[in-house]
């Protein structure tokens, strides 16, 4: 029994998921309905249903981003990417003289994700051919994205009418909403391929020492070609799904510091910034962290002046909670708690 | 750094001297302090908040244009609602020594530094339908912009007469816009101010939708699930209010009907849903200032003093008045 217990508070994802839980706790409290899902119209409707597709764009960036960071790498571009992706994708729409149909849509969609591929594949480019450090080969096109989604948007908000599209965004299927059945789909491949396959274990390999998986045989130049190119190609997704949710393509403001959740939600999921290795579930935690936090900012009442401190604060406990010093502390309070407990034992 | 700066200068003086040419005015490199330019070398410095919504884009849209008209150039920057890059815009005209620098602030408070250093490089600085907050009001010679304590005054004043004959409490959702920001602050005060007169009116929850669709549509979802009764949500700005008209619709309900919006702006895709029924009143911001804007840097070009502050006209729509006013509105 303890054994177990040892092994799950132990576990990388126990803290996050603690917090997880003491976040819709605190929702519950401030509104009791939020844990109540009724069927509204045919299709799911609630608090929880919200987060679900609310934090759909932040975790499908977080997945791609998660094999990113197992390299020992990083992306900063997957907001501008996202940005650019719904421009293209809005601005075809608006030029096409139907843009509520499903076949315009689909081009329009396949359009952007192209562009998206394409940039992910600069992004690798510089990587893993030229040898910039991540850090600073996706920061060119974090700032210089948002420059191309306004020439691509003419500086506009770009506002289209198209059902079909919308649906990416705010639609449901089967009752479940769209946006959260894609980031399930993303999830899904992506532990598929990597965790099925010897994938995984090279892309994290490749993070723990690049130099001796390169002498094991590992092909470490085309491994982060495709995992720059996935990130960008998951962050083109996201702004598909960003721009369809608000029915505009926003060059400014779609996926605005949306790294920095991504990364936030790989790091709380307990996979480390040196690379090595990763944990999709515990992005997944984390992702669910990130957008049930802002819900609570909502839901309780916080007022905006404070609301980054609020944020601020829960992140750093998460964060805290889980460094090894911590973990380190708690495995000698339960030493000697265990200690305790025999001793007592013995002398009665 | 140096070699920009160097070429920038260069750009300047090239542009000075083309200027000359066409313009056959014999005074050469005269400097700032003698008297009035002819209007096709005047160099303006605009720093834009960004393009975070329509409105903002119609601003910017009507600055370039009018200047274009009056033949003067403009230097334009973007500062994607970041005050650091409209700070290094601001210095960057400093270094260009542009004639005029006009800029809307992001927030209103931190600019005491670089609006000091515009004043000891001489060149004027005007604010455009944002104001700072700072002590020192020899910092910009003019403000032009709108009252926005009074878009929130009439906001309220529309809530106070639509529920006059009802005694039941009238709960409010209010979508602030960016934390920090004059609109956001004014508008809030200016409808607090006029509502808090009756104890029959609640804020109930009032969140930062940061003036965006996304922002106005999540806050919404939420404050709608747990405020369910909620009758009516006041928008800082139309973005915010289009974003809760599609979260009122995901909750099965009708906007306008089941819950009544007002919003601040008057853009077109507003005014489209107001047409449609789907908000109940825009308080006008107009974002059309660019001919008051040109009109001053001419007087201070000719060595007059603009007056200190110059209120933008404005007006309201109700859902009859967005049918009439559509057709021609230009943003």
């Amino acid at each position: 029994m303890s054994a177990a217990l040892t092994r799950i508070v132990s576990s990388r994802l126990f803290w996050p998921v603690v917090m997880l839980i003491a976040l819709v706790a605190i929702n519950v409290i401030a509104f009791p309905g939020f844990l109540t899902i009724t069927v509204k119209d045919g299709h799911l409707f609630g608090s929880v249903i919200d987060i679900l597709r609310n934090g759909a764009p932040t975790l499908i960036i977080a997945v791609g981003m998660t094999l990113v960071i197992a390299t020992r790498g990083i992306d900063l571009s997957v907001g501008a990417v996202a940005a650019i992706s719904g421009a293209v994708a809005c601005s075809i729409l608006l030029s096409s003289p139907d843009p509520g149909n499903p076949g315009t849509v689909a081009v329009a969609v396949g359009a952007a994700l192209v562009i998206a591929l394409v940039l992910g594949v600069w992004n690798g480019f510089l990587v893993s051919v030229i040898g910039i450090q991540p850090i600073i080969a996706t920061l060119i096109l974090m700032t210089a994205g948002r420059g191309m989604a306004m020439l691509i948007t003419e500086g506009q908000i770009l506002t289209v009418d198209s059902a079909p599209f919308k649906a990416l965004g705010s639609g449901f299927l089967l009752g479940l909403p769209v946006a959260v059945l894609i980031g399930v789909v993303i999830f899904a491949v992506a532990a598929l391929i990597t965790r099925r396959t010897a994938l995984g274990m090279l892309i994290e390999s490749v993070g723990i020492n690049p130099e001796a998986s390169r002498q094991a045989g590992v092909r470490a130049r085309g491994l982060l070609f495709t995992v720059y190119t996935f990130c960008a190609f998951s962050a083109g997704i996201a702004g598909l799904i960003l721009t369809a949710n608000q029915t505009a393509a926003d060059a400014n403001n779609t996926g605005l510091f949306i790294e920095l959740d991504a990364i936030l939600a790989v790091v709380i999921g307990g996979t480390s910034l040196a690379g090595g290795r990763y944990s999709l579930a515990g992005t997944l935690v984390g992702a669910l962290v990130i957008q049930t936090l802002v819900t609570t900012v909502y839901t309780v009442g916080i007022p905006p002046i404070v609301t980054m401190v609020f944020k601020a604060a829960v992140v750093t406990a998460v964060c805290l909670l889980q460094s090894p010093a911590t973990n380190a502390a708690f495995g000698r309070l339960r030493h000697r708690l265990t200690a305790r407990t025999s001793k007592g034992i013995a002398a009665s | 750094m140096k070699k920009i700066f160097g070429l920038a200068t260069a750009g300047v003086i090239l542009l000075t001297l083309a200027g000359c040419a066409s313009g056959g005015s014999g005074g050469g490199d005269a400097g700032a302090a003698a008297g009035p330019k002819p209007t096709d070398e005047l160099v303006v410095g605009f720093a834009q908040v960004g393009a975070e919504s329509g409105w903002r884009t119609a601003n910017t849209t009507d600055i370039q244009n009018s200047f274009k008209d009056a033949g003067i150039e403009l230097k334009f920057s973007d500062a994607q609602q970041k005050q650091e890059n409209q700070i290094k815009a601001i210095r960057s005209y400093i270094q260009q020594g542009v004639d005029v620098i006009a800029f809307s602030p992001v927030v209103e408070t931190g600019w005491d530094a670089v609006l000091n250093e515009a004043k000891a490089a001489n060149i004027p600085v005007v604010l455009t339908d944002r104001a700072v907050d700072s002590q020192d009001d020899s910092l910009y010679v003019s403000f032009l912009g709108s009252d926005f304590i009074e878009e929130g005054k009439k906001a309220g004043q529309w809530v106070v007469d639509e529920y006059a004959d009802s005694t039941d409490p009238v709960k409010i959702i209010q979508l602030e816009g960016t934390t920090g920001a004059a609109p956001a602050i004014d508008r809030a005060e200016g409808f607090a101010d006029v509502i808090g007169a009756d104890d029959k009116f609640e804020i109930v929850a009032s969140q930062t939708g940061d003036f965006t669709r996304a922002g106005g549509k999540q806050v919404t979802e939420a404050l709608l699930k747990a405020n369910p009764d909620v009758d009516l949500i006041y928008a800082h700005n139309d973005d915010m209010g289009l974003g809760a008209i599609e979260a009122i619709e995901a909750a099965g309900l009708v906007p306008g009907e089941d819950i009544k919006i007002v919003t601040v702006d008057a853009v077109k895709d507003g005014m489209q849903a107001l047409a449609d029924g789907k908000i109940n009143f825009i308080v006008e911001c107009s974002p059309l200032l660019g001919k008051q804007l040109v009109d001053i840097v001419n007087q201070i070009n000719e060595g007059e003093t603009p007056e200190k502050r110059i209120i933008t006209e404005e007006t309201t729509f109700t859902q009859e008045q967005a049918v009439e006013a559509l057709p021609d509105r230009q943003y």
